[in-house]
């Protein structure tokens, strides 16, 4: 965990790279950015302007609400036949480019492999596009025979008014399964994050508590915000089982519908992606009583935190003692290679600009080997994951966000369920134990840190000439810019097609591959003999 | 891999499985950044920008830039000049581009935005700077395809950039087609080799396959210039690659200024590239250069020395239709079988020319215009292929059914070589050869039995 008294040591001031990355800009857009570029303070931290509208003519991070929607959640559920109505290109662009890796249960098929779409042409624009979605359907049933469907949106379909309620409806009855209609069009909200929303609601209502048959196992719990971006959630779900604790979903990675929709049998929700999924965690807790905590399962230390919590959650000797075991063997196993690790890494900088959550979560694995986070920032979170769940009453709910629905949600009359008495929920946070308890990025940053939502171009090669980081963490789009200046460039949505990294092993692949990036000779072959001084 | 799919082909009329095309704005992105100092700009939701940039770093694997109008549901609602206004000025404020190039999405032509009007307020109020240029291309995703989208922007460049005024000079102009940097590349060392002064457009070579200098440069040196694309219209010819990608452009400037088109196919393979060495020797008013003519013995040597490992064999071509024409005639100068010959494009022509170039060689072939992979897999599992060509989509095809796979054309997300070493002129024959071949006698060594496993082939 980083010291909040220490200050980041970068040699030019956050406060005068702030005033460099905003000089350039328009009057009206330097107004907008530099509520968005901060310069942290754990002990008081500053208000950020996350989750407002990306500027056009900004060269952005960010992607759309079908993306997030589509792309993010509901995506790795492998058995849920999905069609994306509307032009091509969303659903080709979202055909196999996330990582969430699935290994189908025996007998379950695995669509995630398949791009299904209505392929909408004009003629569809100008008379309607319903009755080739209904089409569509019906041939995507007749071959596939899927239990269940989900129609995805894109731009043009709430433009031209088709009904995709409406159709799920008719199809629902007449194929006699479930069919899903997801309103996600592109431009719904201001970026990835509404798409979360969207799908949150859909799956709530629609699937979550459709089957109540709950798993075997003492201790059942779901992982909510995981995706099993290069087999993490295989990492952790192994981890757990060797604690003797049951995954009964995970939402959504290497899932399938049938475990989504008993979900809500679990004895508690963990939260990693607090941005994505926290929706549908506050929501089960008021329908069926489940509590829910945050974990985070990437960085050795923090993997064993949450090993603890969950243990402290059940309060069971022996579950304590498996865990204290278990966390025992596999930091002793992974201690060579971090100790390795360190003492290359150590002291090295780094800046992460990704996600909603990753941007954070990967604190604590550069943590675990001593590198330092000299600046960060998510591509489209909200202000509570910068500043703690603590801001929600006070965020301004703005014209974009109340485009997405807030579902009213009120306990299940038969199925509400609290998992813990009233006296065990109040013994356990007088033990300093919190529900619902997202602390946010910011609290945890060092002092004097730079903290910058939805990064721009600009101020990342501003960053990049003033910080000379070791290192960033980013995605595909910046890979190759950051690259080219020369710094190293890990990519957190896809791992560069590496991984996992979640859990103590997840966490020594982590450590040997940041060792490769940092460390590597390749950067040092870029002056030529004829330019070095003789 | 790919279980769910029936192994009996059944006709769909609404359902895309698969697809073996992606929409119009992706191949007006690729065209903008063939010019030199250019921003792309993609006007709708920042959605698709951010698939587009991405795919197309995934597929060159270098740094892709390009803005966007970031549409909300209030620019939906009111129509997008506000962001369109906003987006240039921040635009030319921040990152100072030569020239925007701005490309449409479904959302922009849905509600009906006019996107001159808005170039033009923005000229009158001086958002767009003395001396800058701003063009479009009308791209909605549901019409066409990512060809078609490359297309109209290739288009738009010949109706805004050349000028009336100015003398007659020698140079030639090639339209080089929806190709990689390293087929651009290559055909400009091709009119080099036979001193062919040549101007083309786009050129996306030294923009997207940059060397490492630990610098980064947001508009890289390649690219054709504002001051050549001003020329064009003086050129002695124009050489247009590919009947769907480069000829509307070709027509345009024919119309427009008089300068004759030669219209040609994609040249890959020995036949096709032919035409273009015999285009570039009349059109130039030069002979044949001895080390052209070298080039294309040695790719006729390949290909007598190997003609038994190719000779009858099944394949099976999903592509973009001026990429897939070309390869077809290649295969059959192997004396393949192209069995399965598909493209996601809705393209009549496509159909016609390929089945006018098998029509009495390979009666069994199946041709399908506006076709995805899920339809060719089917047929493939109704009677299989000895090699697949294809991007690397089809990879998952090749692994279902054990069948060797060679990655051409767009996109390509999981092998490097193709912005490298082009499939372009005999030299890009000579590798497609050589992936085909290594891609089919890799299979054989590792499944035939011990007793035929040859040292020497």
């Amino acid at each position: 965990m980083s010291d909040s008294e220490a200050t980041a040591t970068v040699d030019i001031s956050p406060e005068e790279l702030r005033e460099e990355m905003l000089a350039i800009y328009p009057p009206k857009t330097k107004r907008k950015r530099q509520k968005q570029i901060l310069v942290n303070d754990p002990d008081a931290i500053p208000e950020i302007a996350a989750n407002t509208r990306t500027i056009p003519g900004i060269i952005t991070q960010r992607g759309c609400t079908y993306a997030g929607c589509r792309g993010v959640v509901m995506g790795p559920i492998y058995d849920l036949l999905q069609i994306v109505h509307g032009p091509i290109g969303c659903g080709f662009y979202a055909w196999m480019s996330r990582r969430n890796l699935a290994r189908p249960k025996p007998g379950l098929p695995n669509y995630m492999q398949y791009s299904m779409s209505t392929d909408m042409m004009e003629e569809q624009i100008v008379f309607g596009g319903e009755k080739k979605l209904r089409q569509a359907i019906l041939e995507a049933y007749e071959i596939f025979k899927p239990k269940a469907i989900a129609i995805l949106a894109t731009c043009p379909v709430g433009l031209i008014g088709d009904d995709i309620h409406q159709v799920a409806r008719e199809m629902k009855d007449k194929l006699g399964i479930n069919v899903v209609a997801f309103s996600c069009e592109g431009y719904k909200g201001v970026s990835q994050s509404a798409g979360h929303h969207i799908a949150n609601n859909e799956v709530f209502k629609n699937m979550i508590g459709l089957d109540d048959t709950p798993d075997q196992g003492e201790f059942t719990m779901n992982i909510l915000g995981e995706y099993n971006i290069g087999g993490d959630a295989w990492e952790i779900d192994a981890l757990l089982k060797k604690c003797g604790i049951t995954l009964t979903a995970t939402l959504s990675g290497d899932v399938n519908y049938s475990q989504v929709c008993r979900a809500h049998t679990a004895q508690l929700n963990t939260v990693m992606c607090h941005r994505s999924i926290n929706y549908i965690a506050g929501m089960m807790e008021k329908k069926y009583g489940i509590p829910w905590f945050k974990v985070n399962f990437l960085g050795a230390d923090s993997t064993a935190k949450s090993l603890r919590k969950i243990a402290q959650y059940f309060d069971n000797k022996g579950l304590t003692e498996r865990v204290e075991a278990v966390i025992a063997e596999e930091q002793a196993k992974l201690k060579p290679v971090r100790d390795e690790v360190t003492a290359r890494c150590k002291g090295k900088r780094a800046a992460l600009f990704v996600g909603g959550s990753r941007a954070h979560h990967y604190q604590d694995l550069f943590a675990d080997i001593g590198v330092e986070v000299v600046s960060a920032g998510y591509e489209f979170a909200h202000r509570d994951d910068y500043e703690g769940r603590h801001v929600l009453p006070t965020i301004k709910v703005d014209a974009d966000s109340r485009n997405i629905e807030e579902l009213h949600v009120e306990p299940d009359p038969a199925r509400y369920n609290p998992r813990k008495t009233p006296e065990q929920m109040e013994a356990l946070k007088s033990q300093g134990f919190t529900f619902e308890d997202y602390e946010g990025m910011m609290k945890q940053m060092k002092k004097r840190t730079l903290v910058i939502d939805d990064i721009s171009h600009h101020e990342m090669e501003k960053l990049i000439e003033a910080y000379k980081p070791d290192i960033i963490c980013s995605g595909i789009k910046d890979k190759f810019v950051v690259e080219k200046m020369g710094v190293p460039c890990k990519q957190l949505h896809s791992y560069d097609y590496s991984g996992p990294y979640a859990a103590f092993t997840g966490a020594a692949n982590f450590y040997k591959e940041i060792d490769r990036m940092l460390n590597t000779g390749v950067w040092k072959l870029i002056t030529p003999p004829w330019e070095k001084p003789s | 891999m790919l279980d769910a799919t029936p192994s009996t082909h059944s006709a769909r009329e609404a359902l895309r499985i698969n697809p073996a095309k992606t929409c119009q704005p992706i191949g007006a992105m690729y065209a903008a950044l063939g010019i030199h100092g250019c921003m792309p700009h993609s006007h709708g939701s920042q959605g698709c920008c951010a698939y587009h940039r991405s795919h197309l770093t995934r597929h060159h694997k270098e740094p892709v830039m390009a803005t966007t109008s970031s549409f909300t549901e209030g620019a939906s609602v009111f129509g997008g000049l506000a962001n369109m206004t906003q987006a240039l000025n921040n635009i030319f404020t921040i990152y100072n581009p030569e020239i925007v190039a701005v490309h449409t999405t479904c959302l922009s032509e849905v509600i009906g935005d006019d996107i001159p009007m808005m170039i033009r307020k923005a000229y009158d109020e001086k958002i767009i700077p003395e001396g800058k240029v701003v063009i479009h291309a009308n791209t909605p995703s549901f019409v066409g395809s990512h060809i078609t989208g490359f297309a109209g922007m290739v288009t738009s460049m010949v109706k805004h950039l050349p000028s009336r005024a100015g003398e007659k000079h020698g140079k030639v102009n090639i339209i080089p087609g929806f190709v990689d940097p390293s087929d651009m590349r290559e055909l400009k060392r091709l009119a080099r080799e036979m001193g062919v002064p040549a101007v083309m457009f786009p050129d996306t070579s030294d923009v997207l396959d940059l060397p490492q200098t630990g610098k980064y440069v947001m508009y890289p040196h390649g690219g054709v210039t504002l001051a050549d694309m001003k020329t064009v219209s003086h050129s002695l010819g124009t050489i247009a690659l590919g009947g769907f990608t480069s000829t509307p452009a070709a027509l345009e400037l024919e119309s427009q200024y008089g300068v004759p088109a030669t219209l040609l196919e994609l040249p890959i393979g020995l036949g096709t590239t032919d035409l273009f060495i015999d285009a570039l020797h009349k059109v130039g008013g030069v002979p044949v250069a001895d080390s052209v003519a070298w080039e294309r013995g040695r790719l006729l040597d390949v290909m007598t020395d190997m003609h038994q490992y190719f000779y009858g064999k099944r394949v099976a071509v999903a592509g973009d239709p001026d990429h897939v024409i070309s390869l077809v005639q290649m295969l059959l100068e192997l004396e393949m079988r192209p069995v399965y010959v598909i493209t996601g494009s809705s393209a009549p022509r496509f159909e016609a020319r390929v089945q006018q170039l098998l029509e009495g060689r390979v009666p069994e072939a199946v041709v399908k215009q506006n076709a995805d992979l899920f339809d060719m897999h089917q047929w493939i599992k109704e009677a299989p292929v000895d090699l697949i060509v294809g991007n690397s989509y089809c990879k998952h095809i090749g692994r279902a059914e054990n069948i060797p796979t060679v990655r051409f054309g767009f996109p390509i997300l999981d092998r490097m070589g193709h912005r490298l070493f082009p499939t372009v002129g005999y030299m890009g024959a000579m590798r497609l050869i050589e992936k085909m071949l290594d891609a089919m006698l890799d299979k054989k060594d590792r499944e035939c039995p011990e007793e035929f496993f040859e040292l020497v082939q």
